[in-house]
């Protein structure tokens, strides 16, 4: 490995002839106010006040979307029978899997002890929730009455009705709003200690007033972290199962449907796949830009865009097998339907669709990513986390689609196609994370100081107590 | 209670873990037990000087698993058999494989809640004033990159020129007088 690359490069570790984690050269104080000084700037960045402008712009057309939805019902929607799920479950689904890859780094990760992911896990996780408010809206719009939505918890009520416990819908409630409480627990939780720091650091009285709230006080008392950091790796440890099952639970939506194309088992492990998969690239998406914006290169390295790529490469290769696998037991279980199915996916009207999705998901990125050059080629992996989303989104609309319109019956036969308002959400919702991802890296601190601070040199405890100097010509 | 009137306590500063860990372990060998060390990111060898070994978080988080778990299975299993059953296509009215999977995410959910906000409480947080802010150069490093041991007054074997002297034989910074 020490030979690729250039030779020269200081983010190369001559030894290993690995990329560093983090750039040399940084100490506790540094760290901090690189992070800090992004959150507590009297100077906010122009660039910063037009993209969220543009943001509130595509959230003016989710409310206007939504506003009409609630007026006129879901008949503004393309959905008509037999393509009775439409864009809201394609989005539910896609939205609900980009989230995944931040739990991803922030549980699964850290379980592993991969130190590399300190360095992004806090905007992974922040994408996350946002993506989980846009993902939670659609189940939620979808009933039709929205103002209703209560009815799905299990709670006592004058009518006596109860929600159907053996339906995968009403699990789907479970399982996505425990996936949103957790989420949004482990990430405050997480960002306490970073609170504390930026309460001590602010110059503004609100902003003290406000971060000292939301620090609760932390001090950095050595018992405060030692049950700290036994909650977090308990945390971890829960959410590591807790987003295996999420996705699994939304995969029976569709697996629990006797349906052809619905009806298999490879859906659970595939869609979770498939979710990590596009959760990487949408944290590729926004890592690329916030890394150079804020000049952040030093802490968010090659070396993480490399292994996020390659990460990629092997949720990659699972979805690929998911494809393959399908076709394969549609052909295998000799049910006529099953076949019929998959033909009319690959060659029927909606071909192009499974065209797409072969290319931009299978064709493109597996082919690519395989290259090192390539994988830490920030331009091209930018381009290549588009390519990806994309390709995710129309995976869920195939699978969504073409199992749909097409049924036992040919005398049932429809088609399906998506309206004007149908674009208009679907845009609004991805406007709507955008929106709060601005909000998130303007006020919270994006990148956990706390836990960068561990992955110095100058955190090494030596024996006899050794001084600051003799710490510093050790790690020289 | 600790006597609200005097000092809380000596507070010295120092640049570097290792230093802070040294002086932690000759405090505790000699004899001194309420003491707290204060660091911008957890470093387990303060703790082991300090002798804090076991928290009670897992336990806490376990107990929050088993009501998620137990609350949930009973609930659905006393809705869909008693509360209101429907008839799905035949199916049991206890069709318990259906009951697990909310029961699992409840277990995840009260497990997760419960480690939180269960260190939270036994953090004794929120706690907005603590004596130890009190200190002028306490608020500058303690969550950026500077190392605190503080020697609380509350210690019998506290003397406040005994104890800053002890302190002072450290490669410490400063030892401040931290009033309550």
């Amino acid at each position: 490995m020490a030979t690729k690359g250039p030779i020269n490069d200081p983010m190369i570790d001559p030894r290993t002839g690995e990329y560093a984690v983090i750039a040399p050269g940084h100490n506790f104080k540094s760290v901090t106010q690189k992070i800090a000084g992004i959150v507590l700037t009297s100077n906010t960045p122009l660039g910063w006040f037009f993209g969220l402008l543009v943001a509130s712009g595509f959230v003016t057309g989710l409310v206007i979307g939504l506003t009409w939805l609630v007026l006129k019902g879901v008949g503004i929607w393309g959905v008509t029978i037999p393509g009775a799920w439409g864009f809201a479950i394609i989005n539910f689904v896609w939205w609900i899997g980009i989230g995944h890859a931040g739990t991803l780094i922030s549980a699964i990760l850290l379980l592993f002890k991969q130190t590399w992911r300190n360095s992004i896990n806090r905007f992974a996780e922040a994408m996350t929730i946002f993506a989980v408010v846009c993902a939670g809206m659609f189940p939620l719009i979808h009933v039709g009455r929205p103002w209703l939505g209560y009815w799905l918890f299990p709670y006592p009520n004058t009518m006596n009705v109860w929600p159907q416990f053996r339906s995968p819908l009403a699990w789907d409630v479970f399982a996505v709003s425990t996936y949103a409480t957790i989420s949004v627990v482990f990430w405050y939780i997480g960002m306490i200690p970073d609170f504390g720091t930026l309460r001590d650091r602010a110059q503004l009285p609100l902003a003290k007033y406000f971060y000292g709230i939301l620090s609760l006080g932390w001090r950095g008392s050595t018992r405060h972290w030692i049950r700290y950091e036994s909650a977090s790796l308990l945390l971890a440890g829960l959410s590591t199962p807790l987003v295996l099952s999420v996705h699994t639970v939304i995969s029976f939506d569709f697996a629990v449907a006797a349906l052809p194309g619905w009806h298999t088992t490879i859906f659970p492990p595939y869609f979770v796949a498939g979710a990590i998969y596009s959760g990487f690239a949408m944290v590729i998406t926004l890592a690329i830009p916030i890394r150079k914006f804020y000049h952040l290169e030093d802490l968010v390295t090659l070396r993480h865009l490399d292994n996020m790529a390659k990460v990629m490469l092997g949720t990659g290769l699972i979805v690929g097998y998911g494809y393959g696998m399908e076709v394969f037991m549609a052909w295998y279980s000799a049910s006529h339907w099953e076949w019929f199915m998959m033909w009319n996916r690959m060659f029927g009207p909606m071909g192009w669709a499974y065209g797409i999705l072969i290319l931009t998901n299978l064709a493109i990125p597996l082919t690519t990513l395989w290259s090192r050059k390539l994988r830490v080629n920030v331009a091209f992996l930018f381009v290549l986390s588009f390519i990806i989303n994309t390709g995710m989104w129309f995976e869920r609309f195939v699978i969504v689609v073409t199992s749909l319109y097409r049924d036992f019956l040919p005398s049932s036969w429809g088609t399906y196609r998506a309206t004007r308002w149908d674009y208009i959400i679907y845009v609004g919702t991805l406007g709507l994370f955008t929106f709060l991802f601005f909000l998130f890296v303007r006020f919270l601190p994006m990148i956990p100081m706390n836990e960068i601070r561990m992955m110095l040199p100058q955190t090494k405890v030596t024996r006899g107590g050794a001084t600051a100097e003799q710490v510093s010509e050790e790690s020289a | 209670m600790p006597p609200r009137e005097g000092i809380y306590g000596l507070l010295a500063e120092f640049n570097t873990p290792s230093e802070l860990v040294h002086a932690t372990e000759a405090a505790h060998s000699a004899g001194y037990r309420r003491m707290e060390c204060y660091t911008p990111y957890p470093v387990e060898e303060a703790a082991s000087a300090l002798h804090f070994h076991k928290t009670r978080v897992p336990l806490v988080c376990l107990l929050g698993g088993v009501i998620g778990v137990t609350t949930a299975f009973m609930m659905q299993t006393w809705v869909a058999v008693w509360a209101y059953p429907l008839n799905i296509g035949g199916r049991p009215l206890f069709s318990w494989p259906a009951f697990i999977i909310p029961a699992y995410e409840w277990t995840i959910l009260f497990a997760g809640l419960s480690a939180a906000f269960g260190m939270i409480a036994l953090n004794g947080l929120p706690q907005l004033y603590h004596p130890v802010f009190n200190a002028p150069n306490f608020r500058s490093g303690a969550t950026t990159d500077k190392f605190f041991l503080c020697l609380e007054a509350a210690d019998p074997k506290f003397s406040v020129t005994e104890t800053r002297a002890f302190l002072e034989q450290f490669s410490a910074v400063s030892v401040v007088e931290v009033d309550h």
